[in-house]
């Protein structure tokens, strides 16, 4: 695609390299919030060529990972079911539940199937109309407005036959958590550039003012990134905190009206709990009373299923930014992606799987001064 | 399932009231709901997918001045490089340029 390729152009890379090396007058802590930003900045290194002028923290923006483990055992409850044929985005399918994954039910004869698009599982319900069809409807801000289309074209075409297990969360009100957290060491923000696709940035105004950070909406590729960084640490420097759009090519103030609408529609907050984080109030999506009947967890009446998480498994820690991957005592032991411990291994977005595949097994050192 | 993926439009068409259209991944076709862009867009033009959605348009002229902006930063960063080795250069007396 045009300007794709540019946004990894090496050369300009080295020049805005230069620039933070040069802007930075002490070392910066700063968290990137999406795990695809995290995956370029492992897999180019970035964090180790800015070792001297940031510390990159990962945040939780890995929707696999964040999936509590009772919302996995409600999965696999429901899929067990010979009337349900159970349908989910491919990362879901190895993320471990209490007793096994939603691999081993399908092994058991279960019926499990991955699908690109929640609209390919409500297709899925319309050709079987004698099969219960459940989509495991999980993410962030950027699923959000696929799930809340299928759910919206299931009321509108009475498609009956058709739920979704729902186990939305939202960026800010985790963004809130992590300051709030005593032991919290973010100074900036790269901003997730596709949530705010969808969302815009008018959220991210009050954290910005409230906890005097600077907020980038940054996206993906490795020269975004840098330029994220980059405005990040001159808004440090000089003492700003503002929200700031590093990604104006796919993302406006607004973000896409007709999706965030609909999204609104169809879901309203409540609290929701993050898998090694706990329960942050009003960060997750539930469907509204109109869209009630499309629910799975009522439907099945798993809502009762709550399950305490693992100690091995350090996720938690990963995820609020208090450990690097490699520091974790299973890292490429006990937890490896063919045998995860937890949900940080086994996504593609996973901060733990970008560490193991890209072998930064060392924590960049700031060079002695 | 976060990634979301840029592709350009082929072909728009109305799926019983929903805008769905063909989007082109660098040579892999796909069938993408356009619904949340479709007042938006036009054949050619490029969108993010993410998970068989359309949920944003990438703006070409945009994409086009970013890179500009940075490409002409990087050559100014490299000049002022290559000014301050000349510096040293003349203070050491060892001029290479």
């Amino acid at each position: 695609m045009r300007y794709l390729s540019e946004y990894r152009d090496p050369a300009v890379a080295r020049g805005l390299v230069a620039t933070i090396q040069k802007t930075a007058t002490r070392r910066w802590v700063m968290m990137e919030v999406c795990g695809g930003q995290t995956h370029t900045i492992v897999k180019q290194g970035l964090n180790e060529l800015l070792a001297d002028q940031v510390e990159m923290i990962h945040g939780p923006g890995c929707p696999v990972c964040v999936t509590p483990l009772e919302q996995i055992d409600k999965a696999l409850a429901i899929a067990a079911r010979p009337d349900v044929i159970f349908t989910s985005f491919g990362d879901m399918l190895r993320v471990p539940g209490s007793d096994c994954d939603l691999q081993a039910i399908r092994a058991r004869g279960g019926q499990v199937r991955i699908v690109y698009s929640p609209l390919d599982a409500l297709q899925l319900a319309k050709a079987n109309p004698d099969k219960e069809v459940v989509f495991f409807a999980v993410g962030f801000e950027t699923t959000a407005p696929a799930n809340a289309m299928a759910v919206h074209r299931a009321k509108q075409l009475g498609i009956s036959n058709f739920s979704v297990l729902v186990s939305h969360v939202t960026v800010p009100p985790a963004m809130r958590a992590i300051l709030a957290d005593p032991e919290n060491r973010v100074q900036a923000f790269l901003a997730a550039g596709h949530v705010c696709a969808v969302m815009g940035w008018t959220e991210y105004d009050p954290i910005a003012a409230e906890h005097k950070v600077p907020i980038i909406v940054t996206g993906f590729e490795p020269l975004d990134i840098l330029e994220g960084i980059s405005m990040a640490v001159k808004q440090l420097e000089e003492g700003r905190h503002e929200v700031e759009n590093q990604y104006v090519r796919a993302v406006s103030r607004e973000g896409t009206v007709p999706a965030r609408t609909l999204v609104e529609q169809v879901f309203g907050l409540a609290d929701r709990k993050w898998r090694g984080i706990g329960e942050i109030p009003m960060s997750g999506l539930v469907l509204r009373d109109e869209y009630m009947a499309w629910d799975a967890e009522t439907k099945f009446g798993v809502g009762g299923i709550h399950t305490e998480e693992s100690s091995e498994c350090r996720a938690g820690d990963v995820l609020r930014g208090q450990l690097k991957p490699h520091q974790c005592p299973a890292f490429g032991k006990a937890c490896k992606p063919e045998h995860p411990l937890g949900a940080p291994m086994v996504s593609s977005e996973g901060a733990c799987a970008a560490y193991y595949n890209y072998g930064r097994l060392r924590e960049p050192e700031a060079a002695a001064k | 399932m976060c990634l979301g993926i840029p592709g350009r439009i082929l072909d728009i068409r109305d799926d019983f009231g929903l805008p769905m259209g063909t989007v082109d991944f660098g040579g892999v076709r796909r069938d993408v709901c356009l619904a949340y862009v479709a007042d938006a867009v036009q054949p050619g033009d490029y969108v993010v997918v993410h998970v068989g959605f359309a949920i944003s348009r990438v703006d070409e002229e945009e994409a086009k001045r970013t890179y500009e902006v940075l490409k002409e930063m990087s050559q100014l960063e490299e000049l002022e490089w290559m000014g301050e080795v000349a510096d040293k250069a003349i203070e050491t007396g060892e001029r290479t340029l």
